[in-house]
């Protein structure tokens, strides 16, 4: 939540440095996304590498516990394909790449503008922010009557931090392995699912 | 995209291979964080400037909330389908 505070603080700072045209005309002529995109990506890759609770997830792996990323791709795809077919603002592949955001809203707002356009870079930053509240609201509501896998789903990527206590706290500690290994699969698809959908 | 793709992998690969240096994990993780504040810095910069998307905004948040729902929604019944047929009254990390 703090975290989620913080970025908004600075997109809404990049907002009105745009709005009021506080920075000068060549920081929007030459666009730094792109290579500080890059290095993000770079250091992403170097904190999955690096986290140890992904080591010792790789050793858990198995059927079952495969299933869970794999429903949760699978749903958020229903969802927003049904999405896709009820209104004609965000088109199917859209739709999908948004969803693709699994909560990860900073890695994909800004994958996403970069390779489509700002306007959906933003409404992924937005829709996956409100994943994340919303998982953090409702776990309590989606453990009782949606069963202990529930609130991993609507975790999504960030059933592995920072929806992970609460998490844990509804559905209880035994289940915080397959919070944690569903996250980080999540996590790592994120820009792969990204780059092939758009 | 490709370029993105292999960055990250090879970030995969030389955090595995450096994977006890923890002093060296905290710093790329606080690292990390600030490029992801200049990149929605940046986000939001190219937004304010662009006054297509501001005149647009409100439109732009409710559709944002609204595929929410719809993504939320489809992955918790697909989520309580994988629970049924495979997780209740099975133990939660393996078959024991």
């Amino acid at each position: 939540m703090k975290g989620s505070i913080i970025i908004l603080f600075f997109f809404i700072l990049g907002l009105l440095a745009g709005i009021y045209q506080l920075l000068p005309e060549h920081f929007l002529v030459n666009d730094y996304s792109l290579y500080a995109l890059y290095l993000l990506m770079f250091l992403v890759g170097i904190g999955i590498g690096n986290n140890k609770k992904s080591l010792q997830v790789i050793k858990k792996i198995n059927f079952k516990i495969l299933l869970v990323p794999l429903s949760v791709i699978t749903g958020t795809y229903i969802g927003v394909s049904i999405f896709a077919l009820l209104q004609n603002q965000l088109n199917i592949a859209e739709s999908l790449a948004i969803g693709s955001g699994f909560g990860y809203y900073s890695l994909s707002s800004v994958l996403i503008s970069e390779v489509a356009s700002d306007t959906l870079g933003v409404i992924a930053l937005l829709s996956n922010i409100t994943r994340e509240i919303i998982t953090l609201l409702l776990t309590p509501f989606f453990a009782r009557y949606f069963g202990k896998l529930a609130p991993i789903s609507s975790g999504g990527a960030t059933a592995m931090d920072t929806t992970l206590p609460i998490i844990t706290q509804y559905i209880g500690s035994d289940y915080a392995i397959i919070s944690v290994f569903s996250g980080i699969v999540l996590t790592i698809l994120v820009p792969f699912l990204i780059a092939i959908i758009l | 995209m490709i370029t993105v793709l292999l960055l990250m992998t090879s970030g995969i690969i030389v955090g595995w291979i450096l994977h006890h240096k923890t002093s060296f994990l905290q710093w790329i993780s606080k690292f990390t964080n600030w490029a992801i504040y200049l990149l929605l810095f940046l986000l939001g910069l190219a937004v304010g400037s662009n006054e297509e998307i501001l005149s647009s905004f409100d439109k732009i948040g409710y559709l944002s909330i609204a595929i929410t729902l719809f993504a939320v929604a489809g992955s918790i019944l697909t989520a309580w389908i994988t629970y049924q047929l495979f997780f209740k009254n099975k133990g939660g990390e393996d078959e024991r």
